[in-house]
């Protein structure tokens, strides 16, 4: 491991000609930046957050990446490959994981996704055997091995795809929404997977995510794409000074009340008895829901942790604009 | 080349193990399958129980044509029948999966759905070319032997590169997959029926533009000594490998134009 | 929403689902074409040794065959309507839901494989028709009337294909599996109807048999009184007929298989 480029992404943009269907028979001809003059590097064994907007060309970049795509200029390189050109050579140095399709078959025990594997990647045998015993091992995946991919929870089934990514000893490792849909144990298990991948092995790690927690719990580096074009690429931390992100405190009231006043919180909502509080993701919860229980009859309530989008909003626009609410699947962290 | 062949054999295998672990459902189709692709020549048969020849040729002849065109047809599509399901592959995505993987894709499109099942319209395609060549009235030489077992693997590779063209073809218009049966499907049909039956354009059409007629037609005319409606020079009774070359060339090239569009579009 | 009006919303959707694909449809188009004109020439060769075979003459055994093209997809003759779907929700239990709604199972289904069929008539069968009259011999009626008698069989053609269908759906509630009646519901579809050869070319008894078959009611009812072959009563009789069996018998299988989910608590 040094700090050695092992991505190397020069000036890259990707052009899509779209063609529209804008009446019966009629259509469109329309050109489509994709991602536009795009330069960064990723040395190895590090682990990078890809995140950005749906559409912005966070997918497209991991396309080409791959070599799934054939950029339409600018200059890539991952371990030294042109993706495109090479792509079967690079594809023994590189896993990818599809967060929202299986590579597993779905109607045969686990394992025989794993032998074809072993045997389409010609790993060597013993070195199969081991990593086999030590993904197993990390990702619990002991008892689900002679179970039919079909009858997998969809937690389980994503640590079996992660596992079938890295049997032939992938330098990096490329994850396209790796929780979504997880429940949060499965989340949790995945993440501590991947950072303990990335210290014992020194696997190059790049993903992109829609949840924060993500982000936080793994990577000490985020690049943030918004269309085509990146915006932001440093520190986590940095990208939450630059948006200032806010939580969202959602109480439910026993009755209509006019907005609750606990600065820094700030009503931005009020719907009958409920009512949204905007707050600095750096306040605590514990005491703002203090102060607000102790002079308010409270029927229930939850927190919302800003999501990614929320926080890249506030960061590509101006403030004025972003006090919206934070989308409402985030889910309730507090009861 | 060898690594794609050990990918489709790999990939094919877990395609048969998995159809396995539905066991009544796989004898249930089996059967079906032979049934299905029966019910073509029973069709022929209720032809001839109202006539006693059809375009001038007589029932053995037609089915002579029936057995070849079925059989080669049967192989190309237990090898490569599964490529209709490309289109949808390509529209939920699962196709970038293939694109990571260190083996030629045109092997894994191939294997996809590998199923044994079709194994059903090989059998029934030699059963009825079994009897027809016990039943025509041939004076057999060694090359006319020879050109039955040439004209049956040639065929299957001109169909083969059939499925593939078609396959590129799908890569650029992937609801577009229907279009593919009129070549496989109409193809295996019209050439299960004498070329005497057929308008001069269509046989001109299937001879020198999508040469199908050398699957069984052109030299299948000459085994039977019966005159091919297109005048043809004498060595194109043997030219079926040949033209089973150039279709597979024709096809490689197709599918690689079709997976470079694939790349720079992303479809 | 009056029942009917409801029934004709669930029609409309059923012609706009596929509508939408339009590429497929031309695919299809095309594909029926190129059938067809195989077909044609088959069926020349064979009128020309046997003149007048199943009371046709060659050019109406060519409006046959441009008939079958046009209808292959609009009656779903080799499966593939609405049923697909219905097995679907049976298999992943989802037709409970459906059980519950306050409307009938039957007709909602019906209502929306018409509204397929009318699609695929218009979008997917007319091309091919008119290919056909354009460049073969046809026989086609000049007069209203024949026309109009027509329409009403087309009809009762895509019910009597419906209901067969419906019952191959529903027999999925007791097999769990539709890949075997799937694959009968295609080969009897296809030799029955008589896309391989019009059923009054079949011989003898065994097509004394095909020709009151319910699968007669799809092709070869619509063909024989567009051409003047048949009576126009008769031909309407004998499709309403099947229409009612079909439909009253899938009308017990439908109360048998709700007892059995109601049963099975869904």
């Amino acid at each position: 491991m040094g700090d050695e480029a092992f991505i190397e992404v020069d000036g890259v943009e990707k052009v899509f000609d779209v063609r529209r269907r804008t009446g019966f028979l009629k259509r469109e001809r329309r050109r489509v930046q994709a991602v536009d003059s795009i330069s960064f590097r990723v040395a190895r064994g590090e682990m990078v957050g890809y995140i950005g907007p749906n559409g912005a060309g966070k997918s497209t970049t991991i396309k080409m990446l791959t070599g799934i795509l054939t950029p339409s200029g600018g200059r890539l390189r991952v371990a030294g490959i042109d993706p495109s050109r090479e792509r079967t050579r690079l594809a023994h140095r590189i896993g990818v994981v599809f967060g929202q399709r299986t590579t597993l078959w779905w109607d045969l025990p686990l394992i025989d996704s794993y032998r074809l594997m072993h045997r389409m990647y010609r790993i060597p045998d013993a070195r199969y055997r081991e990593n086999l015993d030590r993904l197993v091992e990390l990702l619990g995946l002991e008892d689900l091995l002679e179970v039919p991919v079909r009858q997998l929870s969809l937690g389980q089934r994503m640590r079996g795809d992660v596992a079938a990514a890295l049997l032939h000893d992938p330098e990096v490792l490329y994850l396209d929404e790796p929780t979504i849909g997880l429940d949060v144990m499965s989340k949790a298990r995945v993440r501590a997977f991947l950072r303990e991948l990335n210290a014992e092995r020194g696997t190059t790690v790049l993903l992109t995510t829609h949840d924060l927690q993500d982000i936080e719990q793994l990577c000490s580096r985020v690049m943030v794409i918004d269309h085509g074009r990146l915006v932001y690429d440093g520190a986590l931390a940095g990208l939450h000074e630059v948006g200032e992100s806010e939580r969202m405190l959602v109480v439910d009231l026993e009755r209509e009340l006019p907005p609750i006043e606990a600065a820094p919180a700030r009503v931005v909502k009020v719907e009958g008895p409920r009512q949204w509080l905007a707050f600095p993701a750096s306040e605590s919860a514990a005491a703002l829901v203090a102060r607000v229980a102790a002079d308010h009859p409270l029927v229930d309530l939850s927190v919302r942790e800003p999501d990614i989008e929320a926080v890249i909003a506030r960061m590509l626009h101006s403030p004025a604009e972003s006090a919206q609410v934070p989308r409402e699947d985030v889910g309730r962290v507090i009861s | 080349m060898f690594e794609g062949l050990r990918a489709y054999r790999l990939i094919a295998g877990m395609w048969v193990r998995s159809s396995m672990t539905y066991r009544t459902s796989f004898v249930v189709t089996v059967v079906g399958n032979l049934l299905l692709t029966g019910m073509d020549f029973v069709g022929i048969l209720l032809m001839f129980s109202q006539v006693d020849s059809l375009g001038g040729w007589s029932l053995p002849e037609v089915a002579f044509l029936y057995g070849l065109s079925v059989t080669a047809f049967g192989i190309a599509d237990l090898v490569l029948g599964s490529m209709d399901v490309l289109g949808a592959r390509m529209r939920d995505g699962s196709f970038d999966v293939l694109l990571v993987r260190p083996v030629p894709v045109l092997a894994q499109v191939g294997a996809d759905r590998f199923a044994l099942r079709r194994l059903g319209r090989i059998t029934q395609g030699l059963a009825v070319l079994g009897w027809a060549l016990s039943a025509v009235d041939v004076e057999w030489t060694a090359a006319k032997v020879l050109l039955v077992p040439v004209m049956v693997l040639s065929g299957a590779v001109i169909f083969g590169a059939v499925f593939v063209a078609g396959a590129a073809f799908q890569i650029v218009a992937q609801d577009a997959a229907e279009v593919q049966n009129a070549f496989t499907y109409g193809g295996t049909t019209l050439l299960q029926y004498p070329p005497t039956v057929f308008g001069k354009d269509l046989v001109r059409g299937v001879t020198f533009t999508l040469p199908l007629a050398f699957v069984n037609w052109v030299p299948a005319a000459h085994v039977l000594g019966r005159p091919y409606p297109v005048a043809l020079p004498g060595w194109t009774t043997y030219a079926s490998p040949l033209v089973a070359a150039v279709c597979c060339a024709a096809a490689g090239l197709a599918w690689r134009a079709g997976l470079r569009a694939y790349q720079s579009t992303g479809s | 929403m009056g029942a009917g009006r409801l029934y004709l919303a669930v029609a409309v959707g059923g012609f706009r689902r596929y509508a939408t694909y339009r590429l497929a449809t031309a695919a299809g188009v095309f594909t029926n074409t190129v059938f067809g004109v195989i077909l044609v020439f088959t069926y020349l060769a064979l009128w020309e040794e046997r003149p007048g075979l199943g009371g046709y003459d060659q050019a109406q055994a060519v409006t046959y065959v441009w008939l079958g093209q046009c209808l292959f997809a609009t009656l779903a003759i080799q499966g593939g309507g609405a049923e697909k779907e219905l097995m679907e929700r049976i298999r992943t239990g989802e037709v409970a839901v459906d059980l519950y709604r306050p409307v009938d199972l039957q007709l909602w289904w019906l209502a929306g494989d018409l509204g397929r069929a009318a699609f695929q008539l218009l979008g997917r069968g007319v091309v091919p028709f008119l290919f056909g009259a354009v460049f073969f011999p046809m026989t086609l009626p000049t007069d209203v009337g024949r026309w109009a008698a027509f329409t009403v069989t087309l009809v009762l053609a895509a019910v009597v294909s419906f209901a067969i269908r419906y019952l191959v759906a529903l027999s999925v509630f007791w097999l769990l599996d539709g890949t075997g009646v799937n694959q009968a519901l295609m080969i009897a579809g296809v030799f029955f109807s008589g896309m391989l050869l019009p059923l009054n070319a079949f011989p003898g008894a065994f097509g004394e048999v095909v020709r009151v078959l319910p699968w007669a009611a799809q092709l070869q009812m619509p063909a024989d009184v567009l051409m003047g072959e048949t009576g126009v009563s008769g031909a309407l009789a004998f499709q309403a007929g099947w229409a009612v069996v079909l439909l009253a018998a899938g009308r017990a299988l439908q109360s048998a298989a709700t007892r059995r989910v109601v049963v099975q608590g869904g």
